[in-house]
């Protein structure tokens, strides 16, 4: 049994936190199997990174490069990944569950005559066999499985094992680089680019350590009778800029955007947290003007601590969802947050 | 002029409560067959999606092709055909979280090679790109290399074809991003995240024309006894962790700030 990572440099030519992630989970499913691993990177110029982690204990490292290769793009992507795992002959493959290898492993899985998992969060080793941990209907389940078929390929989440053991060892250079060279696949496709909010309105911050939820409140008739939209928007945006934190939204609160209401420009749905939004991963969470649905809540799986604001104090988040549930005016709660953290 | 081919889970209605329970062939949910269920809601994006740009381009044709259990197909097929016109191709099998992937993406490929008068260089293959059940955003892959289709996407927001006929697609990335990417023609496999369009109103007439093909192909619906593959479960539970909420009220904001502002700067 041979384990394979693969991984890919950021445009910056380093690798990110989410793949020294899975390379450290990658080392201690290596050493809990007594089997060897290797490192496969592809990119435009993946030897930097290859160098930094040169000292990770890998048998062997080796590389598909060219400018083909520094666009996320299935054909190429697929490729690269094809014949790292077959020059490896890897019976595990782990990757970080990035977008990039989201998009190609199953295909590649396909090619090689395994199967894929992906958004695992959990691995183990008993009687030297791997089972993993995954979230089924949408991180309301947790199941424990493991295959037969083998190459058998991960992608790892976020956060299931530290960083540092590998970045620590950076000095010392022990297997050589090899390169392989594959026939490119035809592709019809071209990465043109990428579309982002400027970066001033950037509201989604994966490495935050807050999420802050808005919830569909903050556009409903208040208690005077009006809605208040523009000072929501400004109370939001002050904090976000104050805390640092990452946006999240309730479904109700990003729809009301799509349906012409009067609601708030930065919010799309890319914020929207839950069962058809994303499950995002930070240390705390405070929910304001939400109603704590379960469709909402089962995207908070990987929030650690939660509060919420809500003035109903028989909402969702009562029942178990948050540790502390403050029954109160988010506008004047958020006013005086605020002001605390402008001083 | 396209060949839009949608692929749809069913899933259960995501208000229900879901347990787990151990049945003969796996993992299943308690009272499975008693829940109410729905179209997966990524896949009923990319549904309207589709049926959008049949609008556009006239002469294409969109089918929604759905292996589910066939009770269920019937009640959602109910729902779902009053919104936009499209030809079903059923499949009979379970639908639920548990079963593989692959072993789903094989019955899928198959019934749409079996499409008369499939052309792949009209076909747009579209999907949700993850599922709320399984969740796992494989098949697609999985039918796409299957049917040789390997300009792939994942989390698609935003598809628009140019007057060349290429194709401009937005795909979600890390951090609140979009990778924009241009295909120069299909086919390609474009798995759904939330698109741009609202859900479409009711339309009996719409209704009435789909409801007779859906009666014929549920008619004629063909065995896909899909199973967990070569997955053994050791476990599959529900979440164990309970919190015990505090309910904080009647204190004024500025102590509830201050709480907050405490508890956001330690560590
Ligand atoms: C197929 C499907 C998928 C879904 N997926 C998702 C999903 O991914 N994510 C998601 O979020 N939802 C999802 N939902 C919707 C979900 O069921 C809820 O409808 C939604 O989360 C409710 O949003 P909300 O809490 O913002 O709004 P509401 O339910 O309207 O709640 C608003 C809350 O704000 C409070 N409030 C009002 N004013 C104030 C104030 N001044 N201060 C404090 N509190 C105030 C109210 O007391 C209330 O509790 C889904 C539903 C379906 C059917």
């Amino acid at each position: 049994m041979s384990t394979l990572f693969l991984a890919h440099p950021e445009p910056d030519g380093t690798l990110a936190k989410s793949a020294l992630e899975a390379l450290s989970a990658t080392i201690q499913l290596a050493a809990s199997l007594e089997t060897p691993f290797c490192v496969g990177l592809v990119g435009e110029n993946p030897g930097p990174a290859a160098n930094s982690i040169a000292g990770c204990g890998a048998a062997r490292i080796l590389t598909v490069s060219g400018a083909q290769f520094s666009q996320a793009r299935y054909a190429t992507d697929a490729a690269a990944a094809e014949a790292l795992c077959r020059a490896t002959a890897a019976t595990l493959v782990t990757t970080p569950a990035t977008s990039r290898w989201n998009r190609v492993l199953p295909g590649v899985a396909h090619r090689l005559g395994g199967h894929a998992d992906s958004h695992v969060t959990g691995l183990t080793v008993a009687a030297g066999q791997p089972s993993i941990s995954r979230w089924f209907y949408r991180q309301r389940m947790e199941a424990v499985f493991t295959r037969s078929t083998r190459p058998w390929l991960l992608a790892l989440e976020g956060g299931i094992a530290p960083v540092a053991a590998v970045s620590n060892r950076q000095a010392q250079v022990t297997a050589p680089i090899e390169n392989i060279t594959l026939t490119l696949p035809a592709t019809r496709t071209q990465v043109t680019g990428f579309e982002a909010p400027a970066s001033d309105q950037q509201t989604i911050r994966p490495d935050a350590d807050l999420l802050f939820v808005t919830g569909a409140g903050w556009t409903k008739k208040q208690a005077d009778g009006k809605v208040k939209a523009a000072e929501a928007g400004a109370l939001i945006l002050d904090f976000l800029r104050l805390s640092r934190s990452s946006l999240g939204s309730t479904k109700s609160l990003v729809d009301l955007g799509g349906e012409g209401q009067s609601v708030l420009p930065f919010l799309s749905h890319l914020n929207q947290i839950g069962q058809t939004g994303s499950t995002p991963r930070h240390a705390k969470g405070l929910a304001t003007c939400c109603h704590g649905e379960e469709p909402h809540t089962v995207g908070w799986r990987f929030i650690g601590e939660r509060r919420a604001i809500s003035m109903d104090a028989n909402c969702g988040w009562a029942r178990g969802k948050a540790d502390i549930l403050y029954v109160a005016d988010a506008f004047a709660v958020m006013a005086e947050v605020n002001a605390l953290l402008a001083t | 002029m396209y060949q839009i081919i949608v692929c749809g889970s069913l899933v259960p209605d995501p208000l229900q409560t879901l347990e787990p329970i151990t049945g003969p062939a796996g993992p299943a949910l308690r009272n499975e067959m008693m829940l109410p269920a729905s179209l997966d809601p990524w896949a009923r994006h990319a549904l309207y999606e589709a049926a959008n740009l049949a609008t556009i381009h006239p002469g294409s044709k969109v089918w929604l092709v759905s292996l589910g259990p066939k009770a269920k197909l019937q009640q959602v097929m109910m729902t779902i055909a009053q919104k936009v016109p499209f030809e079903l191709i059923a499949l009979d099998g379970p639908t639920g979280g548990f079963t593989d992937a692959a072993e789903t993406a094989a019955a899928l490929a198959d019934a749409i090679s079996a499409i008369p008068g499939l052309d792949l260089s009209k076909v747009l293959l579209f999907g949700g790109w993850e599922s709320a059940s399984r969740g796992a955003g494989a098949t697609m892959q999985i039918v796409g290399e299957r049917l040789s289709i390997t300009e792939q996407f994942q989390g698609v927001d935003s598809l628009t074809i140019g007057d060349d006929g290429s194709l401009r697609i937005m795909e979600r990335v890390e951090g609140g991003q979009h990778q924009v990417s241009v295909c120069n023609a299909p086919p390609a496999v474009i798995g759904w995240a939330t698109g741009n369009l609202p859900e479409p109103s009711n339309n009996p007439r719409v209704g009435m024309s789909n409801m007779r093909g859906i009666m014929a192909a549920l008619q004629t619906i063909k065995p896909a006894p899909v199973g967990t593959g070569d997955i053994t479960f050791t476990s599959v539970a529900l979440p164990t962790q309970t919190r015990t909420t505090r309910i904080i009220k009647d204190i004024p904001p500025a102590q509830i700030a201050a709480d907050i502002v405490a508890w956001i700067k330690g560590g």
